[in-house]
């Protein structure tokens, strides 16, 4: 027999091994390494603490009082898991997304940040978890009792159940108010928890296949023998079976531990996806054995025996010491996991929505006052817990470890269900507002206590026995039992059906008469359309705030780094220099939102209102956004849309105006040219006209010069005119081409005879190649030719070599026939290449003739043929490269 | 240039087909409900059903539920992640297009 | 002696005709023909007067006259700008610049002599 002293250090090997877990997953988290801690399969197994003592050891307890009634506490959690993608996905994130630290926070933060029902749920948590509490510590305490002398005295127990409150709230103290993390996130005990879950589901399952293989001898023999047992009937009313897993489920939602592991300490949907499945797999697999134990419970141990000790005392009995050592730490941690996370959770709420409002109202100067805020919150927390786990002892105490513990749990469950209506409520439903989540918390919270809880004790302990006789006052109709004249109901499905039903339709309806303020209307659009609305939370008109005093204050809740990391973040995100950002609108609310992560909602909302000034939103200032965010988004998309489409109109505007300046400037500099190359030669014309008539003793040779001079100027006027109408056609588009076929040799053998006929320019050695120009080609070949022309012609002007040649070289390429003009002067200079096809640019000498037309009616016309011309770089002379489409060209016959 | 291509066809498959999955994910837990609510028929007066049936037919719809969820979920993440690789395919072809 | 004239002018056609009309009334005439080294050409060949072309190749005549106003030794020196361009902002331009007459082409060969004589018998 393992005496209780051993117990006592396995117990304690055990915890030091959390303790430890807990510890090197803490410093990971702080170096960190977090990927690990955030794995999705310790999320999962982190909801475990919804299996607690009062499952694993209660379940056999409750299938033997009630046969297969105990499924629906695990059927139900399995259907919301399963569910995920209905409500769950949808909290987590809003729990995210708004920073929640607890369920309380969850409700105040919704209704408008009002701590009063932060108060209330935070009050209906303990008064609902300390009974829950004192279960875990009871259980521990029969546990150990099992391994004790029988007859051993109730101090003991007591003992017992002192220093499990003392060691796990050393625990929790310790890992649980460690940092005051703005995401609220303990790595460490989430860890610690996740290995207990492996823990009490390995000895749950161990248990159960000792009995099924080792005493029943396998599973046909096993079921066969639940056939033969006392319940081998299905015997469940199917009132309560509906009752009790829809109150299951609607606990696994609201339960403050639950909604920590759950909601609180997630980080991503990945981690809630794989929970989704394998969580109600693991709960599958807790309840799998739980009949065969209690059929061999029954079978093997003497009338009477404790059913809810079956799980120990089914393997002692059969000298399984080993087995029963492990079922006991499956115990242990099942009851120790609850404890741990259960404070964390009250204390969050105890601290946030009591203590910190309570300190923040006793010194109103309280956040601008030197100091560190972050001692007070945490010492708070701490004291929280002790707090929570002194209650839970002190219930255990003084309820004496009755029987009457056993059904706290669904008692338990009926209360914090009352959380449910407001919650759901609250994520789904815009036009839920604060009055109607007060009137529905507190009506089913009143109905709860006087129907369920208060009775709990036992009659006569807190109501008087002759309520339970003939009602209050004599007044049958508020029997607690029978309210409302409702008689012959099973007590927990009546206090179910009357609390959760007239919390509905009192948060309903209140909801319906009162209009919400403007903070909640906000709220109430950012959690309703959680997925669409990340930002547009407008709370505060901050103008009187001080940036400093918000920064002082920040630091002293963050802690210095974060603060400032944070601080500086948003003055980058205004574009201020500095270490402060203006106390935005915008800033305030992220400023808020961190806060919330460390001491919730409505304390942070406070807190930053007492540097602020203005704790009130201006109605007419959040009419315009808190009306519907719907409208809201709609209406900034389309101010949105206007905007860009307003951008683009002046963008085009302004486009249009450079163009137009563009073309203004380029008109005047083109009728100045025009002009100056009109004057040149008219004035040499009217001189020597003026010369002619005047002078009378001109000798002939004098006058046949000077006519002549005035027949060349004619001309030029006249090749210029010429030349500015060709261009004025083609650049209108106004030419007709006039499409024929004719060989590349020809057209160039024309060209270079129409070229040399023009005595200016020196004599130039022309190089072809008269293999490739056999190619014929079906264009305009006259206008081809005018541009062959030119650059042959330029090419005599301006090739300044000694010996100048240009060379003609034919290719083609996928483009088309490529005809290059190659000389072999000095070419043209890099700055001059970019103007040379412009309208009178001239390179070098103007006495070369063309009023620099030439290029430009070129460019022109290589356009108008579906070709191009360009000038080549880097050919050790002016090249000139004309490229006629392949469209045009036909092969050589 | 500012209104691109339609996105292709198999990219509209694809979201086609998250969006049933999801539709399933939604409909699975009614499925659960409805199952877990037939024992109250067991209850009704008449032929009582028998232990060993009453768990062989909880535990296999469990087990079954908690698995198809699971393959719900993979099949969910699967079609995530071609649907999004399927438009960040489209994404860059209808950049090089441009 | 009725003076020395430098035509600044790149137009051979003009030059010969401006010099025609001037020299039968007795003044010698020189030209030279681009801007680049225009302002060289007029301290080499001290002249009584300048006629220079607004648009030569190389430099623009505003900026020969600008030069030629800077040096003491031109400062003084009467200049008569031609320009084919007849805008106003043309003629601002060259009273800015100094120019001590602007004509507009194509002018009359009475009225270029008529400047001519002016302007030399200024400063004779």
């Amino acid at each position: 027999m393992i005496t209780t002293n051993a117990l006592a250090a396995i117990a304690l090997t055990y915890v030091m091994f959390l303790f430890t877990v807990a510890f090197v997953a803490e410093r990971a988290a702080r170096r960190g390494h977090v990927d690990w801690l955030r794995a999705p399969i310790v999320y999962t197994l982190s909801l475990s603490i919804y299996c607690t003592a009062w499952t694993f050891y209660g379940a056999v307890g409750s299938a033997v009082r009630g046969g297969f009634e105990y499924l629906t506490i695990y059927l139900g959690p399995s259907l919301v898991m399963i569910g995920w993608f209905w409500g769950l996905r949808k909290l987590v994130r809003i729990g995210r997304a708004q920073r929640i630290t607890s369920i309380a926070d969850l409700i105040s933060s919704r209704y408008g940040k009002s701590n009063l029902l932060g108060v209330g749920v935070t009050l209906l948590a303990v008064i609902g978890t300390t009974p829950y509490i004192a279960l875990q510590l009871q259980s521990v305490t029969l546990s150990v009792d099992v391994f004790a002398h029988p007859e051993s005295d109730g101090s003991n127990q007591l003992m017992t159940a002192f220093w499990v409150a003392a060691g796990l709230s050393l625990f929790t103290v310790i890992f649980g108010t460690r940092n005051l993390d703005a995401n609220e996130r303990h790595h460490g005990v989430v860890m610690a928890i996740a290995v207990e879950a492996v823990v009490k589901l390995f000895a749950l399952l161990a248990v159960g296949v000792f009995v099924v293989w080792g005493l029943m001898g396998g599973v046909s023999e096993a079921l066969a023998r639940v056939d033969a047992s006392a319940l081998g009937q299905w015997d469940v009313q199917g009132g309560r079976w509906v009752g009790l897993t829809m109150l299951s489920a609607a606990a696994f939602l609201c339960l403050p531990r639950m909604f920590q592991v759950m909601v609180v300490e997630n980080d991503s949907d990945a981690q809630l996806r794989l929970a989704a499945w394998a969580f109600p797999l693991y709960m599958g697999l807790m309840s799998l054995f739980i009949v065969p134990i209690a059929v061999a419970g029954l079978d093997l141990l003497p009338a009477g025996a404790n059913p809810d000790l079956f799980v120990l005392t089914v393997p002692l009995s059969q000298g399984q010491e080993g087995l029963a050592v492990l079922s006991f730490l499956g115990g242990f941690s099942s009851a120790t996991s609850m404890v741990i996370v259960a404070a964390i959770a009250l204390s969050t709420m105890v601290s946030n929505h009591i203590v910190m409002p309570v300190w923040l109202h006793l010194r109103r100067d309280a956040a601008s006052f030197s100091g560190d805020v972050r001692h007070v919150v945490l010492l708070s927390r701490r004291l929280s817990i002790m707090g929570v786990l002194l209650l839970g002892y002190v219930y255990y105490a003084l309820s004496g470890g009755g029987a009457a513990l056993s059904a706290i749990g669904l008692v338990s469950f009926t209360g914090l269900a009352q959380i449910l209506p407001a919650l759901l409520g609250g994520i789904f439903w815009r036009g839920a507002t604060r009055s109607g989540a007060l009137a529905g918390i507190g009506i089913g919270f009143a109905i709860w206590m006087y129907a369920l809880f208060l009775p709990s004790f036992g009659e006569g302990v807190i109501l008087s026995r002759a309520v339970f006789e003939t009602g209050p006052f004599g007044i049958a109709a508020l029997h607690p039992h029978a309210l409302f004249g409702l008689g012959g109901l099973d007590p927990l499905m009546h206090a179910v059906l009357w609390s959760l039903s007239l919390n509905t339709i009192a948060f309903f309806v209140a909801s319906m008469v009162s209009f919400p303020s403007p903070i909640e209307r906000l709220q109430g659009a950012q959690f309703v359309n959680a997925d669409l609305a990340a930002t547009g939370r407008r709370g505060w008109s901050g103008a009187a705030a001080q940036s400093e005093d918000l920064m002082v204050m920040a630091q002293r809740i963050l802690g210095a780094r974060e603060a400032q990391a944070l601080f500086l973040r948003e003055a980058r995100k205004q574009g201020v220099s500095g270490l402060l950002p203006d106390p935005t609108p915008q800033f305030l609310e992220v400023l808020e939102r961190e806060l919330a992560g460390s001491v919730g909602a409505a304390t942070a909302h406070a807190m930053v209102g007492q540097i602020v000034g203005s704790m009130r939103v201006s109605v007419e200032d959040l009419m315009a956004v808190a009306d519907e965010t719907a409208q809201m988004m709609e209406y900034s998309a389309r101010l949105e849309a206007q905007s860009q489409e307003l951008t683009r109109t002046a963008r085009q505007l302004r486009e249009a105006n450079d163009k137009l300046t563009r073309l203004s400037v380029q008109k005047d500099a083109f009728l100045s040219q025009i002009s100056h190359e009109l004057r040149t030669p008219m004035t040499s014309i009217r001189a020597f006209s003026e010369i002619m008539r005047d002078s009378d003793a001109l000798d002939p040779g004098q006058r046949a010069k000077y006519a002549s001079i005035i027949h060349d100027e004619t001309l030029r006027l006249t090749r210029l005119l010429d030349d500015l109408l060709d261009l004025s056609v083609l650049e209108n588009g106004q030419v007709n081409l006039n499409i024929r076929r004719e060989r590349l040799s020809d057209l160039l053998d024309r060209a270079v005879a129409a070229a040399a006929a023009d005595e200016m320019g020196a004599c130039i050695r022309i190089d072809r190649s008269t293999i490739a120009e056999q190619v014929v080609l079906e264009t305009d070949v006259d206008r081809l030719g005018q541009v062959f022309i030119n650059l042959i012609a330029n090419a005599r002007k301006y090739c300044d070599a000694r010996d100048p040649a240009l060379t003609i070289t034919v290719t083609e390429d996928a483009g088309g026939l490529v005809i290059d003009f190659i000389d072999n002067g000095a070419g043209v200079s890099t700055e001059a290449q970019d103007v040379i096809f412009e309208k009178f640019s001239r390179v070098g000498d103007q006495k070369a003739g063309g009023a620099g037309l030439g290029l430009a009616i070129c460019r022109q016309i290589m356009a108008r043929l579906g070709g191009d011309i360009r000038y080549l770089p880097g050919q050790g002379g002016a090249a000139f490269r004309v490229i006629v489409p392949a469209a045009l060209e036909q092969a050589a016959e | 240039m500012n209104a691109g291509p339609p996105p292709p066809l198999f990219v509209e498959r694809q979201t086609y087909r998250l969006r049933r999955l999801r539709d399933a994910a939604r409909a699975l837990p009614v499925l659960a409900l409805m199952l877990w609510l037939v024992p109250i028929l067991w209850s009704m007066p008449g032929e009582a059903v028998s232990a060993s049936g009453a768990l062989i037919y909880l535990f296999g719809t469990w087990a079954a539920l908690g698995l198809s969820a699971g393959l719900l979920i993979w099949a969910i993440e699967r079609a995530e992640r071609r649907a999004r690789a399927a438009e960040d395919e489209a994404r860059a072809r209808r950049e090089t297009a441009l | 002696m009725a003076g020395h004239v430098l035509v600044v002018e790149d137009e051979p056609n003009i030059i010969e005709a401006i010099s025609f009309i001037l020299s039968r009334e007795g003044y010698r005439v020189d030209s030279h023909g681009n801007g680049v080294d225009a302002a060289e050409a007029v301290r080499a060949r001290a002249p009584d007067l300048v006629i220079l072309d607004a648009m030569l190749p190389g430099r623009s005549g505003y900026d020969i006259l600008r030069e030629l106003r800077e040096d003491p030794q031109t400062a003084a020196l009467p200049i008569l700008m031609l320009t084919a361009r007849g805008q106003t902002r043309d003629r601002d331009l060259a009273e800015r610049a100094g120019a001590s007459r602007f004509m507009t082409k194509p002018f009359s060969n009475a009225e270029v002599l008529e400047a001519v004589k002016a302007l030399t018998r200024s400063t004779a």
